[in-house]
């Protein structure tokens, strides 16, 4: 099982740059990314999420830490690791790498001793100056197609001060800018982004609190109220939903979810529909962490096509796919 | 933030059933618009192909009867007319558009003027594996008795053999670079619009007006442009002849067909063939048997590489297509009718079989028949019309090997064109590529073709680019760049087999700086590509002595105003090309070498080499290292890609402007088809991680699962390389289906390549397949009969691929996880 905390998550900084620095944890860098937003488009992902969604896919995005991931398919058994740790918290098994995660301080001295990229380490601190010059390369993509800059995580607004820096430096070069948020943060941060972002994808998983908290950690109260403030704003928002079979496709969380949408207020919003899959077990293990889907599946397309027709009733567009 | 991937597991092969233009069809005999159409490509597709000896036969009794008689070309033009009027003609039922270079489809002639097969070579092809011919043992029989003994020691490749010097044959045996020319003749010929505008009796009065206008008195030539344009006037009649021998045929069939449609189109067919080739089309239908026509002339006279091209096929077409239809005379679907003919014609016509070196780099049926389709018109304008999109829809239909195809995107290409195209590049047959006319034309301009020449250029084969109906571009061979560098750490010797195939560069041990390294291997490329022009040019001297081309002659422009033949600098134009392999393998290479040996020190030379040598066997730690902790060409990082830009300014001061026989230059090419597979076979493992006899880079491509950074950096690599210096470069993206399943994927894909282009791009071709599909094909190959894919430069069925490209095939970096 993920570790899952019972508390919300991280504190939520409410403030601009109270809590936060000016550089982001980056844990991933997508090229040609086009399922985040429209045009080819860059996509950003910040590491750190004060949700622990169980079908989570990205395991790694959700600690705000550096961590160190292992695949133990790629080791060649060389042992650097073990010479190299200044903590002597890697130690060579049969089974390949055990990594002793209590000692280790993810200095990332064993990643950078990996010939073969067995071990990684996830999250890197990124300033916005290094960030735009990545972002800049993909320019003539941009201009083609209408893309720009995803920001994605886990949350990216745990960053606030430093995504409202990238966002108008975006800005002041004419780049697009998308937000891929799950919604719950502080309001007065989601509204300063707002005025900085040109797409929001915004996450809903499921309407009941209850039933939230159990397959994600956390109440929703805070990523609904915030999804109607951000409405109110006029913000152009598509509303994404994780359909997981046994969690949330059930008739009465997609008959809630499609009338909140339906009564939000500003421009209408297009429902983006992403059926799960279970490809996270592979980067559980990476994390020495295991994954259990217990009575997590696939929709299939009759209970797509049911959920789409749902979303109709309600004058909401919802596609299949990002 | 959770996300949740919408990974597909959709095999390709479904989005290819399911067909963008049109419904899926239930039929039993496969994909067609219509009976006629269905019954014709299940015949092409399911014939095995076989060999003729009939050529051959009438050649050698031709030869035994007159040779010495004539002059060499007015031989060659009335060998050619001796067999047009004999050779055994074939009209099967359906067919619309007529003749064969064999006596029936798929059936392939030989060429013992040119390489004569040996029972032993008969023996492999009739048994092989992969691209079989096959051939009776009666014929082999007769081959023996017949054709071989009149022919041994004769040929063109015996004679080219028995001339090389001995450092040519020593770099070609250990696989330095490869000779197009030395058994089959030079061709990758497209033509323009000539055709269209003028009959053979219209070209053979200017050839009666140039020999009337010929100055026996003042020009030292004359009684060579005679015997020439004497021949090419022959060559004309051999054509006519041929077609009107159709006519008869046609008649004859009518006059006992009991269906009165059938018999209708007979007779119309008949009167298609009294047309022309004899005098210019006056209609849709006669613009396409005209071209078939010439095409089965320039295939039957002579074996030349990348078959014939009727260039911007679309573009020559259009004008009948749009009076016909105005005129109520043609509807769009007849149009598309004659347009699946003509398809699966080219699709009769397997390339007749390789032997040696050559079938070992070039495995494949396929004979390079390369359709342009959209890109510009001669006058700078927009050259997509109704008949291009008619071409796409055949492409999706029909589904077949041949004739290879291409769409030709520009600046003024409209988006709507392009859409079209991405979505029959979703299918996955790996066609259409697609191509810059914005950048070639540029590249054309740079070699000295006038703007309205360079405008009419394109590809005629694979990438390669020329001035169609004006250029002979010959593509002289490729050259293995990686193994320029082996043997560089070799001071000279190949490696692979301890002979000496270069000259003595130093020891690299005793280097003490990368620049004394880089120095080395540039010197043993300059050595490696004189040695390659010397024989070049020799063996163009060869074929423009003894297999002069008459009748092709006719139909590419300025040969009959020159009276000079094709192969003889005739034409307006004259390049050589010679394709340089493997950009990717030997920079990372080099990459290496500069990071852990002379930047960082990490490891020794001696230690490299070492591990190289003994293709990295108990050295797993120093192989992953240089894989993973090496900047690699491809991932828009300097400190590789600068390397590579300065292998390929090295390349081109040495190739590019050197003068060839014809009054043209030799010109760089970045092209290498299925070469790169052949180049890595002859070579141990490299620095840069590859291990011994695995394939090398294709074209300008990044080296196998190098490119980690998505398309975008690709580009950003790729177009770091001036493409306008070139004639041609090469890219291949392999691209799962799951990148392309919505309507605004095919958008964007189509983005990604105007983005490319519009930073310098000269082709991009892509494979859209899953590695599970593959996987699939290898345990199951019945199942997948029909699987196309992408090689470098065209298409070719999965199951066709010798196990070695089959794996290479499944080991392109997969743009699905980037």
């Amino acid at each position: 099982m993920l570790d899952r905390p019972s508390a919300p998550g991280p504190e939520l900084p409410e403030q601009p740059g109270e809590t936060d620095t000016h550089s982001g944890l980056v844990f991933d860098i997508k090229r040609y990314a086009i399922n985040d937003g429209p045009g080819i488009r860059v996509t950003i992902f910040l590491k750190g999420c004060p949700l622990s969604c169980r079908w989570c896919h990205n395991p790694e995005s959700i600690s705000p830490r550096v961590q160190k991931l292992y695949s133990a398919n790629k080791c060649i058994g060389c042992g650097e690791c073990v010479r190299i740790c200044p903590m002597h918290a890697c130690e060579l098994t049969p089974e390949g790498i055990v990594t002793d995660r209590s000692i280790c301080i993810a200095c990332g001295e064993c990643a950078n001793a990996c010939p073969a990229l067995a071990s990684e380490m996830s999250g890197r601190y990124e300033s916005v100056t290094d960030l735009l010059e990545v972002i800049e390369k993909e320019r003539p993509f941009f201009d083609q197609s209408g893309g720009g800059v995803t920001f994605s995580g886990g949350e990216p607004l745990l960053y606030p001060a430093f995504l409202i820096e990238i966002l108008d430096a975006c800005g002041q070069r004419k780049i697009h800018r998308t937000i891929d948020t799950s919604g719950l943060a502080g309001t007065k941060n989601l509204l300063e982004v707002a005025k900085r972002t040109d797409l929001f994808l915004y996450d809903l998983k499921l309407m009941d609190s209850e039933k939230h908290r159990e397959w994600t950690g956390v109440g929703n109260e805070r990523i609904l109220q915030n999804l109607q403030a951000l409405a109110k704003t006029g913000a152009k928002i598509q509303v994404r939903i994780p359909l997981v079979k046994g969690v949330n496709c059930d008739e009465d969380n997609i008959e809630a979810t499609a009338s909140f949408v339906a009564s939000l207020p500003g421009p209408a919003k297009t429902i983006s529909l992403l059926p799960y899959h279970n490809v996270a077990g592979g980067k559980s293990a990476k994390l020495g962490q295991t994954y259990e889907p217990g009575l997590m599946t696939t929709p299939d397309e009759k209970d797509l096509a049911e959920i789409v027709a749902r979303f109709a009733d309600h004058g909401l567009s919802a596609t299949i796919g990002g | 933030m959770d996300k949740v991937t919408d990974k597909s597991t959709t095999p390709e092969r479904k989005a290819a059933r399911e067909g963008n233009f049109y419904p899926e069809c239930s039929n039993e005999i496969g994909p067609g618009m219509n009976d006629r159409i269905r019954r014709l490509r299940k015949l092409s597709f399911e014939t095995q192909p076989s060999l003729s000896i009939e050529r051959a036969l009438h050649e050698t009794a031709f030869y035994k009867e007159n040779f010495g008689k004539y002059s060499t070309p007015v031989l060659r033009a009335l060998n050619f007319l001796d067999h047009c009027k004999k050779k055994t003609l074939y009209l099967g039922d359906d067919e619309l558009i007529v003749g064969e270079r064999g006596p029936a489809p798929k059936v392939v002639p030989t060429f013992p003027e040119l390489t004569c097969h040996s029972v032993e070579d008969f023996n492999v092809l009739n048994t092989r594996e992969q691209q079989r011919y096959t051939i009776s043992e009666e014929d082999i029989a007769t081959y023996a008795s017949e054709v071989i003994p009149y022919w041994q020691g004769k040929t063109i490749r015996e004679r080219i053999f028995g001339h090389v010097p001995a450092e040519w044959l020593a770099a070609y045996e250990a696989g330095l670079f490869t000779e197009f020319m030395e058994q089959r003749a030079a061709g990758h010929t497209a033509l323009d619009g000539r055709i269209y505008q003028k009959g053979m009796l219209d070209f053979k009065k200017q050839i009666t007006a140039e020999i009337e206008a010929l100055d026996y008195l003042n020009d030292p030539a004359a009684t060579d442009r005679f015997e020439e344009l004497t021949a090419m006037a022959i060559s004309c009649d051999a054509v006519i002849t041929f077609a009107e021998r159709h006519a008869e045929l046609a008649e004859e069939l009518a006059a006992n067909e009991p269906d009165p449609q059938r018999r209708a189109e007979l007779n119309n067919i008949a009167e298609v063939c009294r047309h022309v080739p004899a005098n210019k089309p006056r209609n849709f239908h006669e613009a396409i048997q005209m071209y078939w026509f010439v095409h089965l002339g320039t295939i039957t006279e002579l074996n030349g590489w990348d078959a014939m091209n009727p260039g911007h096929f679309d573009q020559h077409l259009a004008p009948f297509y749009e009076a016909e239809v105005a005129a109520g005379t043609l509807t769009r679907e007849q149009a598309k009718e004659l347009l699946c003919c003509f398809w699966i014609k080219v699709n009769n016509h397997p390339a007749p079989p390789k032997v040696g070196i050559t079938a070992r780099e070039s495995g494949t049926y396929n004979d390079f028949t390369n359709i342009n389709i959209g890109g510009i018109k001669t006058d700078g304008k927009d050259g997509v019309s109704e008949v291009s999109y008619i071409l796409l829809e055949v492409i999706e239909e029909l589904h077949i090997l041949q004739p290879g195809n291409s769409v030709h995107i520009s600046s003024k290409t409209p988006d709507r064109f392009l859409h079209a195209a991405c979505k029959v590049i979703r299918q996955g047959h790996g066609y259409p590529s697609v191509f810059n006319p914005d950048i070639y034309v540029t590249e054309l301009l740079r070699q000295g073709k006038t703007l309205q020449d360079a405008r009419e250029g394109g590809c005629s084969g694979c990438i390669e680019v020329g001035a169609f109906g004006k250029e002979a571009f010959l593509l002289t061979g490729y050259l293995n760049v990686p193994k320029v560098l082996e043997i560089t750490l070799n001071n000279g010797i190949d490696p692979v087999t301890g002979k000496r195939a270069g000259i003595e560069s130093g020891d690299p041990r005793e280097f003490t700086s990368y620049e004394q390294l880089y120095k080395a291997f540039n010197k043993q490329l300059g050595f490696i590509i004189d040695t390659k022009i010397r024989v070049s040019n020799y063996i163009d001297r060869m074929f423009a002595k003894y297999a002069p081309a008459p009748f092709l002659s006719v139909v590419i422009e300025d040969c009959i105003s020159t009276g000079k033949d094709y192969y003889d600098g005739g034409p307006r134009y004259n390049t050589n090309y010679i394709q340089c392999t493997g950009l990717g393998t030997a920079t990372d290479s080099l990459s290496v070498l500069k990071k852990h040996v002379f930047e960082e020190q990490n490891f020794s030379m001696e230690r490299i080499l070492d591990a190289v040598a003994k293709n990295f066997e108990g050295e797993e730690f120093l192989r992953q290292t240089v894989l993973n902790k090496t900047p690699f060409f491809g991932n828009n990082d300097d400190r590789a890609d600068d390397i590579a830009m300065q292998i390929y300014a090295d390349l081109l001061a040495a190739i590019d402007g050197k003068p060839n026989v014809r009054g043209g230059v030799f010109h760089l090419n970045m092209l290498s088809t299925t070469c790169h597979i052949y180049f890595g076979k002859v070579m141990g493992a490299t620095p840069n991680g590859r291990l011994a006899g695995k394939s090398i880079s294709d074209g300008t491509s990044p080296s196998h699962g190098a490119d980690t950074h998505g398309p975008s950096a690709v580009i950003h690599s790729l177009t770091k390389l001036d493409h306008t210096m070139s004639g041609g470069t090469l890219l291949n993206q392999r691209f799962l289906p799951s990148l392309l399943k919505r309507d605004e994927d095919i958008t964007k894909l189509g983005q990604l390549i105007r983005s490319y282009f519009t930073m310098g791009g000269h082709h991009i071709q892509f494979n859209i397949v899953d590695t599970a599909t593959l996987k699939a094909a290898q345990a199951c190959p019945e199942d997948y009969k029909d699987l196309l894919v992408r090689m470098a430069g065209y298409s070719d069925y999965f199951n066709d691929m010798n196990a070695d490209l089959q794996q290479e095939v499944i080991e392109r970096t997969e743009n699905e996880s980037f």
